[in-house]
Parts: structure tokens; sequence; C-alpha cells
């Protein structure tokens, strides 16, 4: 690898961007600070690109997809037994990717929408994909849970700051939920670094832990990653962070954030605790299917736009838990793939909601109607994403669904039958979004006048739509990416 | 006497009280015009004498055993009294306003950083004795230095009345412990101590000590002083208070149950335990309701006194090193935020309400910044210093077989959240008010530095970790 920290330098080249940002934007403070702001936020677009092409120039120069375990290890010692220590398989390259891919599109999101403290706004948000981007790399248990954890303050402050009406109490009660959650991990953490003596990761996957031991460890990482993800029924937490949140922050959240538990379970609890994995497969199971119907019924019941959509990713994100439980090779593939592409499909929902919040001010399904006559661009690009978040062949959204359920069909029949039910409410209540805010009549006369996507916007849905083809189409570009990595995972899994 | 002897193990202390000395001379001839220089002189001795207990680290043994130096009290020596020192340069604006300006206020200092010197070196009751008195009365005096404002004067005879009642457990403590074994002396204690069957009247003379050091630290349930006195006492004060003292109280604390008792950790560790959880609790549900800062973070160094007893209550091979390293951190992190106190000034004069922060992010960008770097470091939230030393206390936790004192550090870590989080959520989230007054430099100098150590020790960790290592192997023989 040549010497150069690649992934060092992707890690925490948001930061420094955001640290040039915050010096910038306080010399530059001035009475009138629209022009100020919009330069601010065009900085952090270009920062945010840089960090995108980076990632691509290392995805490209120094990732060997064929191979199965870790590369481009950075790690030096940083105190007592911790090691500092990045590198990156290919489970987590590809999400990565992802999150580099989605922040320019956040900030580009924002241009417009968001004009106080803007400064503070793009900060915010590379110091998120800094620590998200850590998340993923990190390979030491303590350098992990940093990250993981540092996360919280950036996300309090978007939804506390820039968010809805009710903005502050979604903000503390995303934070402390998820913070109770993260320290039972923690302590974890401290109990495997003792046993094993480390808390290097890949030493840590040989370690074999006792049995019983590995029951209480894999109910705290659970209590953790169950917050994140959200799994039923700790999952209160997203609509209100989601509503409240401005429609970026819906993004990161949705796109990003929530993949961060998944990874999780993917990175620790299955290879590390095979054991309790197993005894707990129904109870994952059993939570992964009540999130899917129940959170599909639920968001059939929504008179608010983004809130469907955020019960749509509590249903999405049960079958990433249902295939990776499933512990095939098809299962686990189809999980990791169904989260880059919740990671499109539902990010782009939430852009799409955005859309017409910030002509309308308004989030009421029953607001809208008849859009598709004024809006012709959009009603295309929402109706792309509707069938992707139904699942239609085609789009990202089938291959990921369908293999996650090939996989808990293998495991246990009846968990694949009522997932299947999933995907038909999934098409009920995105269709029933599309038809009443689509077609019809124009009754709201607000609308008569609204306008069709400008360009910035359709620069933003554009990529995304990208995706979600091209990824529906050829599955296999992420398939041979992250094969290798799955199957180490499986067989680490069941190695033990 | 071979002074060599005497400077190993006392040099610092051997300064600071040519320096007191000199001091009250000049002051006696120059009176009020001695006043500013006084600020300057007394800090460059508090500096001096870090440097000294850093130059002689190793320490020693002086005055026929009286006295007994260790890495591990220099470790501490160097910290508290750098605290001390940082803590004095607050102050001279803010009395000076406050018309003040006086050079006893400076000298107090140096007898109060005198005092934490010789407990830590203290080998004897006596000497345990002689040093908590020393800091003590200063401390008292410190806290009514506002004669004029009742609140700071009741802050004061609250502290005296108190404290007084705890030396006194703590003298009546020591007296059964040396009816009991026969000596005065730590390691001669110990040897006896663990040579039987624990004596009702030793566990009974250990208790009260313990009682009477927990109101020095103010750990639960000796506590109930800390938010009134905190509250009257001028902040510059309450800011030396929180920091220096605390580092030097708690490492005392832990040097007399480690040396005195080192025999009969199993007897006295389940009550440190007990102490802790207490704290721990009490600090974080008693910050839950409060308006007034100071008040606030009174309850916030309960807290934090117990967690760094988690690291006592596992004994010295597991803890000694986390104590040190949590202490370092946190006081650097506690001096900060009163600095932060110390800004909040408008035109009617301090303002203490968590209310005026509000909308800081606005019309101080800077000073909203570096007070939530503090704010989320003292919380314990990563990637800020603040954690590290929490994770060494949560590993050591674990290693000692305390694992429901780990649960309570969790749990009351997350309703601490709570409160630091809130105020977070007032600098950032609600609308400004006016601005607070230009503040002085020093004030502007030590928030700055405070809130960039939680940012630039996360680089220099590995080497203030080896430095406790090396500093807690002086405890652990």
């Amino acid at each position: 690898m040549g010497g150069i920290p690649i992934l060092s330098l992707l890690t925490f080249l948001p930061a420094i961007g955001a640290l040039v940002i915050l010096v910038i934007g306080s010399i530059t403070r001035t009475q009138n600070n629209n022009v100020q702001s919009q330069s601010i936020m065009l900085v952090g677009v270009f920062v945010s690109m840089a960090t995108f092409v980076l990632s691509l120039l290392a995805y490209f120069m120094s990732f060997d997809p064929g191979a199965a375990g870790y590369q481009m290890i950075d790690e030096f010692n940083w105190y007592a037994n911790i090691k500092y220590k990045l590198g990156v398989d290919g489970i987590s390259m590809p999400l990565i990717l992802l999150t580099t891919f989605l922040t320019p599109i956040c900030l580009l999101a924002s241009r417009h929408s968001i004009k106080t403290r803007v400064t503070e706004y793009v900060v915010a948000f590379l110091v998120l994909e800094t620590l998200v981007i850590g998340v993923f790399a990190a390979l030491d248990l303590f350098i992990f849970y940093i990250f993981f954890e540092a996360g919280l303050i950036p996300m309090f402050i978007i939804i506390g700051v820039w968010g809805g009406q009710n903005r502050i109490y979604a903000a503390f009660k995303f934070f402390l939920y998820t913070l109770l959650g993260s320290l039972f991990m923690l302590i974890a953490m401290v109990y495997m670094y003792l046993q094993a003596g480390t808390s290097d990761i890949v030493l840590l996957e040989q370690f074999e832990f006792a049995k019983g031991a590995q029951t209480w460890l894999w109910l705290a990482f659970f209590a953790s990653f169950a917050v994140k993800m959200p799994m039923w029924p700790v999952h209160t937490w997203l609509p209100d962070a989601h509503v409240q949140a401005p429609t970026a922050g819906s993004v990161i959240l949705a796109g990003i954030l929530l993949k961060l538990g998944a990874y999780g379970l993917l990175r620790f609890s299955v290879p590390m605790f095979p054991d309790a994995s197993l005894l707990f497969q129904p109870l994952v199971f059993g939570l992964s299917v009540i999130a899917i119907v129940y959170a599909s019924l639920v968001a059939f019941r929504q008179s608010d736009m983004k809130k469907l959509i955020a019960y749509s990713s509590v249903a999405h994100m049960g079958f990433v838990t249902l295939g990776i439980f499933s512990f095939n090779q098809i299962g686990v593939q189809g999980a990791v793939f169904q989260m880059l592409s919740h990671g499109f499909i539902s990010s782009a929902l939430f852009l799409i909601v955005g859309v017409v919040y910030d002509r309308i001010h308004t989030r009421e399904i029953a607001a809208y109607g008849g859009l598709a006559t004024k809006m012709p661009i959009y009603a295309a690009f929402f109706m792309l994403f509707t069938m992707g978040n139904v699942g239609l062949p085609g789009t990202s959204g089938f291959v990921g669904e369908i293999m996650s359920m090939a996989g808990g069909f293998l495991a246990a029949r009846w968990v694949a039958v009522a997932a299947a039910l999933g995907v038909i409410f999934s098409a009920v209540y995105m269709l029933r979004l599309y038809r009443e805010t689509m077609f019809g009549e124009l009754t709201n006369e607000k609308l008569t006048g609204i306008k069709d996507l400008t360009a910035t916007e359709v620069l933003t849905l554009a990529p995304l739509a990208v995706c979600t083809i091209l990824f529906g189409v050829a599955p296999w570009l992420i398939f041979n990416v992250t094969d290798g990595a799955v199957a180490r995972v499986l067989t680490l899994f069941a190695g033990a | 006497m071979d002074m060599t002897l005497i400077l190993n193990a006392m040099a610092p202390e051997v300064l600071l009280v040519s320096a007191g000395l000199v001091g009250v001379t000049l002051g006696a001839i120059f009176r009020e015009k001695f006043a500013t220089v006084s600020y300057l002189l007394a800090a460059a001795t508090l500096f001096g004498a870090a440097g000294l207990a850093a130059f002689y680290f190793e320490g020693g043994v002086a005055f026929g055993g009286l006295v007994k130096t260790t890495s591990f009290a220099n470790y501490a020596k160097i910290v508290s009294f750098g605290l001390g020192g940082m803590a004095l340069l607050l102050a001279r604006g803010f009395m000076a306003r406050h018309k003040t300006l006086r050079f006893e206020y400076s000298l107090l200092f140096i007898f109060a950083a005198l005092g934490m010197g010789i407990t830590l070196s203290a080998a004897n009751l006596m000497t345990l004795y002689m040093g908590i008195e020393t800091l003590s009365l200063s401390s008292y005096v410190l806290a009514a230095f506002h004669r004029d404002s009742s609140r700071s004067a009741e802050a004061g005879l609250k502290y005296f009345v108190l404290g007084a009642l705890a030396s006194g457990l703590l003298l009546y403590g020591s007296s059964l412990v040396y009816g009991f074994t026969g000596s005065t002396d730590y390691s001669e204690i110990a040897r006896f101590a663990g040579s039987e069957n624990l004596s009702v009247g030793l566990i009974f003379g250990m208790v009260l000590m313990i009682s009477g050091l927990a109101f020095k630290i103010s750990a639960a349930p000796m506590h109930v002083w800390t938010p009134d006195v905190y509250e009257g006492a001028p902040t510059p004060v309450v800011a030396f208070f929180a920091s220096a003292p605390k580092v030097a109280g708690i490492v005392m604390f832990s040097i007399v149950l480690f040396g005195a008792f080192g025999t009969v950790i199993e007897d006295w560790s389940p009550i440190i335990a007990i102490i802790a959880a207490a704290s721990m609790l009490i600090g974080a549900f008693g910050a839950l309701a409060q308006d007034n800062i100071k008040r606030l973070l009174a309850y916030s160094s309960i807290a934090n006194i117990g967690y760094a007893l988690i690291a006592v209550a596992v004994g010295p091979e597991l803890g000694a090193s986390p104590l040190l390293l949590f202490m370092t951190i946190y006081g650097l992190t506690s001096l900060g935020l009163f600095a932060g106190v110390l800004t909040m000034r408008r035109d009617g004069g301090m303002v203490e309400d968590v209310n005026e922060l509000s909308g800081l992010i606005k019309t101080n960008p800077v000073l909203a910044l570096a007070l939530s770097l503090l704010i989320i470091s003292i919380a314990g939230l990563p990637p800020l210093v603040g954690f590290l030393p929490k994770l060494a206390i949560l590993e050591a936790a674990w290693a000692g077989g305390y694992l429901w004192l780990a649960i309570i550090l969790v749990v009351s870590s997350v309703i601490a959240a709570g409160y630091y989080l809130r105020l977070i959520y007032i600098m950032w989230f609600r609308e400004p008010g006016a601005p607070f007054l230009s503040t002085d430099i020093s004030v502007k100098v030590i928030v700055g530095i405070t809130a960039a150590s939680t940012i630039v020790l996360l680089l220099f960790i590995g080497q203030l970790d080896h430095a406790t290592e090396l500093a807690a192997s002086g405890v652990i023989q």
C-alpha cells in the first residue's frame, strides 16, 4: 500500500475541511451573510466531493475486491494496549463509498433550504462524515466505539438546530435512546478486552468466548445495534427524529446512520459470538418479521409523508436483519445489498419529500394531489423511487429484498412467507402515497403555481436514480466486492 | 539534618513555605501596592513548585519517616499545583472588579498548596492531619473572601462549621486507629492490621477516618456542603476548589487507604464502592433540577468524584494509574468550565443562571464552541479526551470484579448526559439574549487552553498514560 495512509486520510479529510470552514466562517462573519453562507455551502460541497473522489481513488487504486480479509491497514499504538487501527474489507468498503457519495448530495440539497447558521451546518455534516467513515474503517473495538458514539453529537445538533417544530424533544429522544444502548455495548467491550487481552478486531474474531459469556455479550451489543437499526420495539425514536430533522438530516440518517447497526451485527455479533447468534436467531427473525409487517401497516396509516417513509425504513431494515441472521451466503449478501440499496432509495425519497416541502411547507399527504400535471419530471423521479422502494424487478430494491428473503427461506420458511407479506404491504402504502400526491385533481390552490424540479434538485436526484437502476440491472457489480468478505464472516461463524 | 533528603521529599513545599513567608513580609510592608504583584509571584511559585515536583519525581523519605513522597504523590502535586496556579491567574480581574484585590488572596493559594503538598507526602497520621488543616483553613478563608457579600460569608461559615466536624471525625478515627495499632505511622498500621483479625475498634477508626476524608473530597454522603459552598463562594475560588484540591484530595485519600490500610483492602473496598455508587447517583440526579450553573457543576463534581472512587475501590494495582489519568483530565476540564462561568458577565454583574447562556452560539460562537467541547468532554462522550479515563475506570471496575459499579457508572453517565446536553441545548438551540461583556485575557486563555486540551490530549494520551503508569508504580510496591 506504499506508505500513504490513504484510509486515515480519507477518514479525516472531511474533518480537516470542517476545520478550514470553521476558520473561514468565523473570519468572514458579516452583517449580510447571504453571500457568505452560499459560498460556505459551496466549499462544503467541494470538500465532500474531494472526499468522494479520494474514496473512489482508494477503491480503484488500492482496494482488491478479490481478497477476503482486511486491507489498506493503517495502524500505530495509541496508548496502553489500544491500537489506532483502520482497515476495510468487502463489506465496509461499499458502505464507505455510500457515505462519501451521499454527503455531497446532502449538502447540495440543503443549498436553498438551510438559511440559518450555514457554517455550523456544513461543519456538523463534515464531522459526521468523518465519524461514519471511521466507524466503517475501525479495526479496534475502542476506536470503533469512539467513532460510533461520537456521531451522536453532530446528529443531535443537526436535528436540534435545523429541525422542525418539535425538534428539541426529538433530538433528546434520539440522543438518550442511542446513548443508553451503546453504553451497554461499552461494558461488553471492556469485558472482551479483559478476556482476550486485546481490542484488535482481527484477533478477536479468532478468539473463542465461552458460551455463557457470549449470550450476555451478544445481548449487550444487540441492545446498542437494535436501537441504531432501529428494530421493533426500540424504533420509536426514528419517526420523531426523521420528521423533525431537515431534509438532508433525514437523508444522512436513513442513508447512512441506519446502516451502522446492521454493520455492527455483521462485524461483531455474527463472527465473534456465533453460538449466541444461533441461539438468538429465532428472536431476531421474530423481531424482523414484526418490524416488516407492523411497520408497513403503520406506514399505511400515516398522514405525514416523512413519517410514512420513516416507517418504511424500519420495515426495510427488517429485511437486512432477516438476511444477516439467515447465516447463509445468499441471505447475508442480500442483506449487504439491501443496506446499500436502501441507502439510495430511502435517501432519494426523503429528498423527494423535501422538494415539495421547500415549496409548500407542509408534509401532509392530504395537502397534495394532482402534482403530476404540474411537475412531470418530479413525478417521473418519484415514480422510479416508489418502484424501487416497493421492490420492483429492475431496481436495486428488488435484488436486496429477494435475496434476503431467499436466505431467510433457506433458514426458516415461515420467515420468508411473513416477509413476503411485507413486500405486498410496501406496494400498498407506497402506491397510495404516490396516487394521493401525484394523481387526481389539483385541489389545493397553493399548488397551482408550483414549479418543477430545479437544476440543483435534478443534480441531487439523478445520481441516486442511476444507482438504483444500475445496481438493479447489474447487481454483480456489488456482489463481486462483497462476496469474499461475506464468505469470510460466515466461515468465522461456522468455524467456532 | 541532611538537606538532600529533605529536598528529595519536600522540595516543592520548601519553595512554597519560603515564598509564603516572603509574601507575608512583603505584604506587611507594601500593603495594597503588593496586591497585583503578589498574583504573579504566587502563580510563579505554584508553577515552580510543580516543576520541582517533576524534578524530584522519584521522591524520598524525610523527617524520620514522618514524610514519604512517592512518584504517585509527586504526580498529583504536579497536577494540583499547576491547576492551582492557573486558577489563581483567573482571579485578578474578577477580584479587581469586586474591589477585593488583596495580596492575602494569593498567599492563601500558596498556603493551600502547601497543605495539599503535605497531605500528599504524609506517611503518618499526624503529618496528614497537619496538611489537611493547612489546606482546610486556607480554603475556609478563601470561600469567605468576599466578606461584604452575605452569600460568600455564609459559604465560608458553612464550610468551616461542617469542615470542623469532619476534621473531628478524622481525628477521632485517627485516635482509635492509634489506640488499636499502637502507631500513627502508615506502614506500622498496615503491618499491624494485616497481622491478625481486624478488631472492631480498628474498623470503627477506619470508617470514621474514611468519613472525615470523604467530606474533604465531597463524596456522598458527606457531600451536602458542596452545592452551597460552590454557589456562595467567589467563582475564581470555586474554580480552584473544583480542580486542584480535588485532585490532591482524592490522591491523598487513596494514599491513606493504599498505605495505612493496604493490607486489609477487602475490608474497606466495599465501603468505598458504596460511597462511589452513592456519589455517582446523587451527582447525576442532583444536577438535573439545578438552574444555577455553579450548583449544577457542584453536583457534576460529586458525580465525578464517584467515578474516581471506583478506581480507589479496586485497589492500587488496577486503580492507581486510571485514577491519576482521570483526575488529571477532570481537573483540567473542571477548571475550564468554571473559567467559562467567569465569562458570564452582564452590566449588572455576574450571572449564574444556566438560561443566561441562551443562544451563546450566535452572540459568542468561539466561547460557545469551547464550552461545548468542555461539556462533552466532562460528560465522557467520545471522541473527546474525557471518554478515555472513564473507559480506563470502566476497565478497572470490570477487572476488579465490580460489575455493578460499572453498570451504575454507565447508567449515571446517561442521566448526566441529560443535563450536560441541556447546557448544549441552551447554548445552541435557544434564541440569543444580550451578549456577555468582554472578559479578562487570562480567563480567555484558560478557557481556550482547556478546551483545546480536550482534543489535543487525544494525540498525547499515550505519553500521559505512560506517565501515570510510571507514577502509579510508586504506590504499588
